[in-house]
């Protein structure tokens, strides 16, 4: 079998189009209607399908992306407000109810340990990186972390 | 007694490169991006659903743990694909295959039928092989 030829491949390239289409405008206020359209989908036949593929629905998935795009920030120390609009979110407390759901911990938690962490790196890097690689690349404590020469 | 992988090493050519790839276009998670002396960086990524095991992107660079000469020969030895790394799963292999495709990835085999699933080859952008199977 050839990879054109591989069962519903018409199908499987616009469900992953719609995909992308998520993937790319999480920031923006989506319309599953709009994009179950452009498909060329009916809405009911989208959704079964999308969840079929991806095991979410294109809702749970929109909420999963601007998720992990929301940590992806925290991780660059932006604040939580600033983050909660920036992923498409329209209030901040439907932003903390499902970040704590998806996370386990509020947006705020999340970044203070977050910016924690950074600190730590910062501070101490050997404890983040891998003994034997540390020695090899002869990143000791002692060597300022510069490379050897 | 070894009781379980912690972190497997795979060796690129470009640390930026590298991180664009398996975050943005393999949709991996950044586990930990620790900047080391000016130009390096101890930069690891996990598969989505796989939390625990971390994927060392190490940047081929001369010092006590390469050569200048092994630095040259290995950095060929990446580009020309001869080493693959290992195997991962996916559950719609014909989707994955579609998106990645999409976002500019190369496959050296597309999906195929194979006895234990559908698999397919495909390589990242310093030129490491994985493989991708959808199980039966």
């Amino acid at each position: 079998m050839t990879t054109e030829q591989y069962p519903k491949v018409y199908l499987y390239k616009r469900i992953v189009q719609a995909k992308l289409f998520i993937d790319t405008n999480f920031a923006d206020k989506i319309d599953i209607d709009h994009i179950s359209d452009e498909a060329f989908f009916s809405k009911f036949h989208f959704i079964r399908l999308f969840k079929q593929i991806y095991g979410k629905t294109p809702h749970q998935y929109l909420t999963s992306v601007r998720i992990d795009n929301a940590i992806l920030l925290f991780q660059k120390d932006k604040p939580v407000s600033d983050v909660c609009f920036s992923v498409g979110f329209e209030s901040l407390s439907s932003f903390s109810g499902l970040f704590k759901k998806n996370v386990g911990v509020s947006p705020s938690t999340f970044l203070a340990q977050e910016q924690y962490r950074r600190q730590q790196i910062i501070q101490n890097p050997l404890n983040y990186i891998s003994g034997c690689f540390a020695h090899k690349f002869g990143w000791t404590k002692y060597s300022n972390f510069e490379e050897v020469k | 007694m070894i009781r379980k992988l912690t972190f497997a090493t795979v060796y690129v050519l470009n640390q930026a490169s590298a991180y664009d790839f398996y975050v943005n276009k393999l949709g991996f998670k950044v586990h930990t991006d620790a900047p080391i002396g000016k130009d390096n960086r101890w930069l690891t990524v996990t598969p989505p659903d796989q939390p625990e095991i971390e994927l060392s992107l190490l940047l081929v660079t001369e010092g006590e743990m390469f050569t200048r000469e092994a630095v040259k020969t290995v950095t060929e030895l990446i580009q020309k694909g001869t080493f693959g790394h290992g195997g991962f799963e996916c559950k719609d292999i014909y989707a994955t295959y579609e998106e990645l495709k999409s976002k500019g990835v190369e496959f050296a085999k597309p999906p195929k039928e194979e006895f234990y699933g559908v698999a397919a080859v495909f390589k990242d952008d310093s030129g490491n092989w994985f493989s991708l199977t959808q199980k039966k």
